[in-house]
């Protein structure tokens, strides 16, 4: 028995040293995603509350394990017929102390709480523009209406700059999050939710859908990209650029495809072509010049963008586009390779 | 009207009466509080065992990056099935094994108010545990996460089976366990001992009454929106259906509703068992029994005031956000006193490290961690940050398993010598304690840095770009521990069970009446009605000298001596058959409504033969 406690007793400094050093690498700034990398001030002031909570935490943490770590070792049983101990039935005035206290420690944290909850929702009145983003399954639309821009899974914004951000939903619910700039809100079927994000550096932040939204929640991802205010300016204009009938002839055949046979058009928009106006899929206008694709989960490249055509659902288990375009959906109507080659040319060409 | 019954005996002799069956079908029939426990107790951990499977192949899955050693779909199903699993079919019985077997030991009384009830509740949730298992089979298992958020669950987004077992089952077992509570309410309100008053009730009962009422009020709102969910998917409703004008968010008002004091129908029967635990191998009462009572009344009735702090990134607004962020934090007083009142307990006691009472300290441990974490979630603004990410898991397995698993370890150590009177493997206990104490903290500690560095909760896989390998790796490694330490608790308990060393009427030097009977109890409990006269009663009994001699008792029911002429309600096999009905009947409901029909009228056959049965059958009445 006496072997256990000492056994106990060390495996307990064990493990506090564990949690120490586990603790201080919680700093840790190498996850794309961390949270304790704030930078922006929406993430900031969460951050600020969770250091003063973490904080309060920890304080309790320790006062409740060094008590139950003095109490198990000093009044441990040292032989079966010990006598009884003093059979105490409680003390008022110490029971009184440990309402009182945690109360008090409470009431210090909510205040910062509160006012933080108040400062998350309410975009600055300086905000420099509004973004409409809308959930789909699995990916995200980003409007811009003051810029008529419309794009997908990658959303800019200019540097030092608040953007307010509304949220839409056009299924079922998903949840807005850049762990670096602010803290997740729900996209909600029929609701509209109001945040805001500011960056203070340039840079590309890591964003992914945190409510479970089906088969490839996992898979629901996108990046916001910060510019400086010149960089962010030559964005829109580009954007804004519509496309026009490719030259190349291997893309001037995928550009027939998209709008013919393949019924791409069906599902996707792309700026400049009047055939190409279906909403289902993300806006395709200017894929070319994202970073990603399939809703940030993995590089736009040549042979991605080919691996993707060949078979969507193998990146996406479930994707609506493997599910309901004809090329997937009826193995009769499928894509040969050079149809494929076509297309790839063709969507390599919108940048 | 007893007549009438005993000629549908005679009528049909299959429907004869088991007036003493043995083997399965004693069993099958018995409506003895204690056999329906035991029954409780090895179902509910079967289905422990299971969601635990269904746990290892999550952390397998996500071991490291990019893995795919089950599909997304099957990844979906098993953090569903987990989930409800842990919840509804293990904890919940778990806890219902343990009301059973031991209230009415410990208010000194023969049997539950309604035993035949008590053998409905366990069949019914026996039907309801098999209607959400055969899902597997059936073309797939549930697939939108324990608390299935609508509009996912819709037939638009979601046209398979697995959302109607999920609604049918959880209809069964809310069914199974409203007529438990009613029971136990019923029970601990009229079958007290003389002199066992509100202010002598041990406090595993007084936790038990609590959260029996507790389930009473909050099953009813699941009930709703489950039949809500039911009529949109099966009649084309549209509670839920956004293009019709219905509200998705109401679905997860309604669910948390019942989803936040069902927190604490999981984490209150615990406490009780630790409450007992820390006095006993502490030899000193329970510091405060007044304050520990009132705290755990306080936070049944505070559970209704927190719902929406689930819901913190919903888009209440920061009003709503304010005020249940504040009432949430409120909660955590009531809990926090409770700690500081274990901890006092055992202050100055004369401690004993047997297997429970290591599980009681280690509750008070993980409890700790789990309480701080869930204050953490009551700051609305940072929450928005770990809302939906691993630093949920962390937190809700540190005051599920950490808490509410960690008492019922500590419970089925303690009970075991009472409920099969014979001790369990000490040394295998402890050696089982420490894996999965250590265990279950690689397994949820790493969970909150896997979180905190934006790890969404309920992704089949990640990246290998996202630096979350590590704590993934660590959190598995843990869950695999846990897995071995079940096995060991398995080996000990069935080993034990068939030879273990015989446990005498009271090993632990305990406090309350249960152990004042032999071990295991005869069928009648006590041979005499025992006079409470102190809490602790046994306790103060023993020392007071009183205990060898025959206890202060009134004769009710019967004359002493063996427990001849005591008179128990007979077996009967009408509860098993209204719950094969309501079985039939709800399988009937996902796949044939004609079935459905033909269930509902076995049910109510049964209901009625059932009614009409009397609790004696007359020729066996002899001299009442
Ligand atoms: C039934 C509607 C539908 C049809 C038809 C369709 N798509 Fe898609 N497409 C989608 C959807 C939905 C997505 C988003 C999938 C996801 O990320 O979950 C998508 C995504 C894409 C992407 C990736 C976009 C990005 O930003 O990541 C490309 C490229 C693409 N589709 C090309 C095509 C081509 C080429 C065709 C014609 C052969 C086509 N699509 C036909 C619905 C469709
Ligand atoms: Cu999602
Ligand atoms: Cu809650």
């Amino acid at each position: 028995m006496l072997n256990m406690i000492r056994g106990s007793r060390r495996q307990i400094y064990l493990l506090l040293t564990v949690l120490l050093v586990t603790l201080l690498s919680a700093c840790s700034k190498e996850s794309p995603q961390s949270t304790f990398d704030a930078l922006g001030p929406v993430s900031q002031s969460q951050l600020t509350i969770l250091w003063v909570i973490l904080g309060a935490g920890a304080f309790v943490f320790v006062l409740v394990f060094a008590l139950l770590i003095f109490a198990t070792i000093r009044y441990r049983r040292k032989s079966d017929d010990e006598a009884d101990p003093p059979q105490i039935h409680g003390n008022n005035k110490l029971e009184i102390a440990w309402t009182i206290a945690p109360a008090i420690i409470l009431i210090i944290v909510a205040v910062p709480t509160v006012r933080g909850i108040f400062f998350d929702a309410n975009p600055p009145d300086d905000a420099a523009f509004t973004v409409e983003a809308t959930g789909h399954q699995w990916w995200f639309e980003f409007e811009y209406p003051e810029q008529g821009i419309v794009t997908a899974n990658e959303l800019h914004i200019p540097v030092n700059q608040a953007v307010a951000v509304n949220l839409y939903s056009v299924d079922v619910i998903h949840s807005f999050w850049v762990p670096k700039l602010a803290g997740k809100l729900d996209m909600v079927p029929g609701n509209e939710n109001h945040m805001w994000l500011e960056a203070d550096e340039p840079g590309v932040y890591f964003g992914q859908c945190a409510e479970f939204c089906g088969e490839s929640h996992a898979k629901m991802r996108f990046r916001v990209v910060v510019h400086t205010q010149a960089d962010f300016d030559a964005w829109v204009i580009a954007q804004k650029q519509l496309a026009a009938i490719p030259t190349d002839p291997l893309a001037k055949e995928g550009y027939d495809l998209f709008i013919g046979q393949a019924q791409c058009w069906a599902c996707h928009t792309i700026d400049g072509f009047q055939r190409a106006r279906g909403s289902v899929g993300p806006n395709l206008s200017h894929v070319a010049s994202r970073m990603q694709l399939g809703a940030g989960i993995m590089d736009n490249t040549q042979e991605n963008l080919r691996a993707w055509l060949e078979d969507p659902n193998s990146f996406k288990p479930g994707n609506v586009m493997s599910r309901d375009a004809v090329v997937y959906a009826d193995p009769s109507k499928g894509l040969s390779e050079p149809q494929i080659s076509a297309l790839v040319a063709f969507l390599r060409s919108l940048d | 009207m007893a007549t009438e019954s005993l000629d549908i005996h005679i009528k049909f002799p299959l429907l004869k009466r088991p007036l003493h069956p043995t083997g399965i079908w004693g069993w099958m029939t018995t409506i003895d509080h204690k056999r329906i426990g035991i029954l409780y107790g090895v179902t509910a951990f079967i289905m422990f065992l299971t969601g635990g499977v269904e746990a290892l192949l999550i952390r397998t899955q996500l071991i490291g990056p990019d893995k795919d050693y089950v599909s997304a779909e099957v990844f979906n199903q098993l953090f569903t099935m987990h989930g409800t699993t842990m919840i509804f079919l293990a904890i919940m019985p778990l806890s219902a094994a343990f009301f059973n077997f031991l209230i009415p030991l410990q208010i000194g009384a023969r049997d539950v108010a309604f035993p035949r009830l008590n053998a409905f509740s366990y069949w019914t949730f026996l039907a309801g545990a098999i209607i959400l298992n055969l899902s597997w089979f059936l073309g797939g298992a549930p697939n939108t996460g324990w608390f299935s958020y609508a509009p996912l669950t819709s037939s638009v987004f979601n046209p398979g089976n697995g959302p109607d077992f999920w609604i049918i089952g959880l209809q069964v077992l809310g069914i199974a366990s409203l007529a438990a509570s009613f029971n136990f309410i019923v029970t601990i309100i009229n079958m007290r001992a003389p002199g066992m008053t509100w202010t002598r009730l041990p406090l595993f009962t007084w936790m038990t009454f609590i959260t029996a009422i507790l389930l009473v009020l909050a099953f009813p709102v699941i009930t709703v929106a489950l039949i809500e969910l039911m009529f949109d998917r099966a009649f084309g409703m549209n509670f839920f259906n956004v293009a019709a004008g219905g509200t998705p968010v109401l679905w997860q008002h309604l669910f948390w509703v019942f989803g936040h004091p069902e927190v604490y129908i999981l984490i209150l029967p615990a406490m009780g068992i630790v409450s007992e635990v820390l006095p006993t191998f502490s030899r000193k009462p329970l510091f405060g029994y007044s304050t520990v009572v009132l705290a755990g009344a306080i936070i049944g009735f505070m559970g209704w005031m927190v719902w929406s702090h689930h819901m913190f990134t919903v888009g209440l607004g920061p009003i709503a956000n304010s005020v249940f962020a504040l009432t949430t934090m409120a909660i955590a007083i009531p809990t926090g006193i409770k700690i500081f009142n274990w901890i006092a307990t055992i202050w100055k006691g004369s401690i004993s490290f047997k297997t429970p009472m290591l599980y009681a300290i280690g509750f008070i441990a993980l409890f700790t961690i789990g309480g701080i974490s869930g204050v953490m979630h009551s700051m609305a603004s940072s929450d928005a940050q770990q809302q939906d990410t691993y630093f949920i898991i962390a937190h809700i397995h540190y005051v599920l398993f950490g808490g509410a698993m960690m008492g019922i370890f500590a419970g089925m150590y303690y009970w075991f010598p009472k409920i099969t009177g014979r001790m369990y493997d000490e040394k295998m206990g402890q050696l089982q304690f420490w894996l999965m104490f250590v265990g279950q903290n690689l397994a949820f500690f790493p969970m909150h840095f896997s979180g905190l560095w934006g790890m969404p909760r309920r992704i089949y896989t990640y990246g290998p770009d996202m630096g979350w390998t590590l704590m993934n790796t660590l959190s598995t490694a843990g869950a695999y521990l846990v897995g071995i330490a079940a096995l060991i608790f398995v080996v000990n308990m069935v080993k034990s069970w068939r030879k273990g060393e015989l446990a005498s009427q009271d090993p632990w030097d305990a406090r309350t009446l249960e152990w004042s009977i032999p071990s295991p109890p005869p069928e009648y409990n006590f041979e005499e009605i025992p006079i409470v006269q102190d809490r602790d009663d046994w306790w103060e009994r023993k020392r007071s000298g009183k205990a060898k001699t025959a206890p202060a008792a009134v004769p009710v029911g019967g004359g002493s001596g063996g427990g001849h002429g005591i008179h128990l309600p007979q077996p009967s096999f009408w509860p098993m058959v209204v719950s094969i009905g309501l079985f039939i009947g709800a399988m009937g409901l996902i796949y044939n409504i004609a079935v459905a029909a033909i269930g509902g009228a076995i049910a109510l056959i049964a209901i009625y033969a059932w009614s009409f049965e009397p609790v004696n059958e007359p020729d066996e009445e002899s001299g009442h």
